[in-house]
């Protein structure tokens, strides 16, 4: 690529505007933790000292500790379950042609764009006629749906940029299928499964609008922040909450992009000559 | 890790079924693909249907009147609540959705076309905020915007202002900035891959040819982008179309959308018939405005080629 380029010489206010545009998109989230150490109980400025009182404060909360063990169980759960049939589906696309398999798998990402609230009644509807009490089991299935797209996005890549030779290779050198499999596809394609457990989790344990349409009594983290919400006496707490919450978030997402996407890039250039 | 197993299971007992999947590539591609069709099935499929069915019927106390009719369809058809909201809905969104892709078109075309060394970087820094909390998000745009928020505060304490602007919070710009900042990370992904794709020499051709970088824009780019335009309106369109967390909780009264009065049906009011009807309407008009958006952007597309 030749820098000198015009086409790429450095535009001056392009850099200005991607510059503006980072801030914008970081500093509203991180008025949060901001604020979670401010010493007022009202969240504006100016700010009022330096405390940690309302991250203390968190751990005195049994409610939050339960929310928080609920969501951590239903969020393992799912990003197990969701890796693994997306490993399954990315695996049948990508080795098989399969007759109608471009529409399969738009259906797969359907719920990236359908709204959530249409999935979350339907699923609701569904639930109660079937008579089945609302618990974290349903709010589990809803997230399978929400976070199987994810999975299968995040996997398609890897598989979509695997070398079929290396695997016929391994049985010609007379590796049962089996041990082919750990030994040859696994290696290649576990930085997308490492990627997709790490994403489909945060996202579920992010996850607020079907665990409020399909919670029972037992709410995870997001609804027991949306219940605090109400209260602005609880602002404060909720800041410290969530900032913790944002920081995990943000390393879990970053680790699973990087892994995720490094591998893509540099199998993609083989893939893209077929 | 089935299809080891299934070529393990061949060798041990061929069954049927096991010389038809040895046989059959197809058939053991399925076979591979079928719990995860099954999981969507179940989880879209059936639910939706039954949603379907059950716009049709009607509210019987705290039961269900399972004859089938079409009084939801016609209260929402002759009610003007109903149109009105999902009037808002439409006008809201498609606000944050030109705004969205408007501001992101020219971060997408900075890392597409002037960022040469750690690319992925600059993608996976955009896209971070959208992989966190949505709920968190709106949150903090809540404290932003809020009557004693930060905004208000800030610029009283300044002393700008005498007063804290009430006009911030619960209002439908508040939605509609809450909205393009929350879904900002969506339009700049397609924006991003549809301006990358896009053949370098083509560029250095129109400016070989005579044409000024704002021609060549209008002329290049821009059209080789648009199928990137395009998906990304779909994709913020459909989905903040049914928002329910940013208008509950940024809009207030005016700022209410269609789906805090499905919401409503299947809470407070707890007339399930009319939140179903109310749902399907909103499916059957975004697949309506979507097609529309579709014949609009195929002649646009015509006139230019």
């Amino acid at each position: 690529m030749s820098d000198g380029s015009y086409i790429q010489r450095p535009n001056r206010p392009l850099q200005v505007y991607a510059a503006l545009f980072l801030i914008v998109l970081y500093v509203p989230i991180l008025f949060l933790p901001l604020f979670s150490f401010n010493a007022s109980i009202y969240v504006r400025f100016p700010l009022e000292g330096f405390t940690t009182e309302w991250y203390r404060q968190l751990f005195q909360r049994d409610a939050l500790w339960a929310a928080f063990r609920n969501s951590l169980s239903v969020a393992l759960t799912v990003s197990l379950i969701t890796t693994a049939l997306g490993v399954l589906a990315a695996r049948a696309v990508t080795r098989y042609r399969l007759p109608g398999q471009s529409a399969i798998v738009t259906f797969i990402m359907l719920p990236l764009v359908v709204p959530g609230i249409i999935l979350g009644v339907a699923l609701l509807v569904l639930i109660s006629r079937l008579g089945v009490p609302l618990s974290l089991y349903t709010v589990t299935l809803g997230h399978l749906i929400v976070c199987l797209p994810f999975s299968v996005a995040t996997l398609l890549p890897r598989f979509e940029g695997f070398d079929r030779s290396m695997e016929e290779a391994s049985a010609d050198l007379g590796e049962p299928p089996w041990s082919t499999f750990w030994r040859v596809t696994f290696p290649i394609v576990f930085p997308g499964v490492v990627a997709s457990f790490l994403l489909t989790f945060t996202v579920s344990f992010d996850e607020f609008i079907m665990a409020f349409f399909l919670s029972g009594t037992d709410p995870t983290l997001p609804m027991y922040i949306w219940s605090q919400l109400r209260f602005p006496r609880e602002f404060p707490s909720v800041l410290a909450l969530s900032s913790m919450i944002l920081l995990v978030s943000f390393l879990m997402v970053f680790l699973a992009l990087w892994i995720g996407r490094l591998g893509a890039v540099d199998t993609r250039s083989e893939g893209r000559v077929e | 890790m089935s299809l080891a197993q299934d070529d393990r299971g061949q060798q041990r007992a061929p069954g049927w079924l096991a010389r038809r999947l040895h046989r059959s590539e197809t058939l053991r591609g399925w076979v591979l693909l079928s719990p995860t069709a099954l999981v969507m099935a179940v989880g879209i499929l059936v639910p939706t249907a039954i949603l379907l069915a059950m716009s049709f019927w009607s509210r019987q106390g705290l039961d269900f009147d399972t004859t089938l009719t079409t009084a939801n369809y016609a209260r929402a058809a002759s009610e003007p609540i109903f149109g009105a909201f999902l009037l808002r809905s439409f006008w809201i969104s498609g606000l944050a959705t030109v705004l969205t892709v408007l501001l992101c078109y020219p971060m997408a075309y900075f890392v597409a076309f002037h960022i040469h060394h750690n690319k992925m970087l600059w993608i996976v820094l955009i896209t971070l905020p959208f992989w966190t909390s949505y709920l968190l998000r709106v949150f903090a745009w809540k404290v932003i915007l809020g009557y004693e928020g930060v905004v208000n505060s800030g610029l009283l304490s300044m002393g700008l202002i005498e007063e804290p602007l009430a006009f911030l919070l619960y209002s439908q710009a508040a939605v509609v900035i809450t909205l393009a900042h929350a879904w900002a990370a969506f339009a700049i992904l397609p924006l991003y891959v549809s301006l990358e794709k896009i053949d370098r020499s083509l560029l250095e051709a129109a400016t070989d040819l005579g044409d000024g970088p704002v021609r060549r824009f209008l002329r290049i780019t821009l059209p080789l982008s648009l199928p990137g335009i395009v998906a990304a309106t779909f994709l913020i369109f459909i989905p903040t179309t049914g928002d329910y967390i940013t208008p509950a909780l940024i809009g207030g009264p005016d700022g209410a959308m269609i789906g805090n009065l499905i919401q409503l049906q299947f809470g407070a009011v707890n007339n399930w018939p009319m939140g179903a009807a109310l749902s399907i309407i909103l499916m059957l008009w975004i697949a309506a405005v979507g097609v529309a958006f579709l014949i609009v952007t195929r002649i646009v597309k015509a006139r230019l080629a």
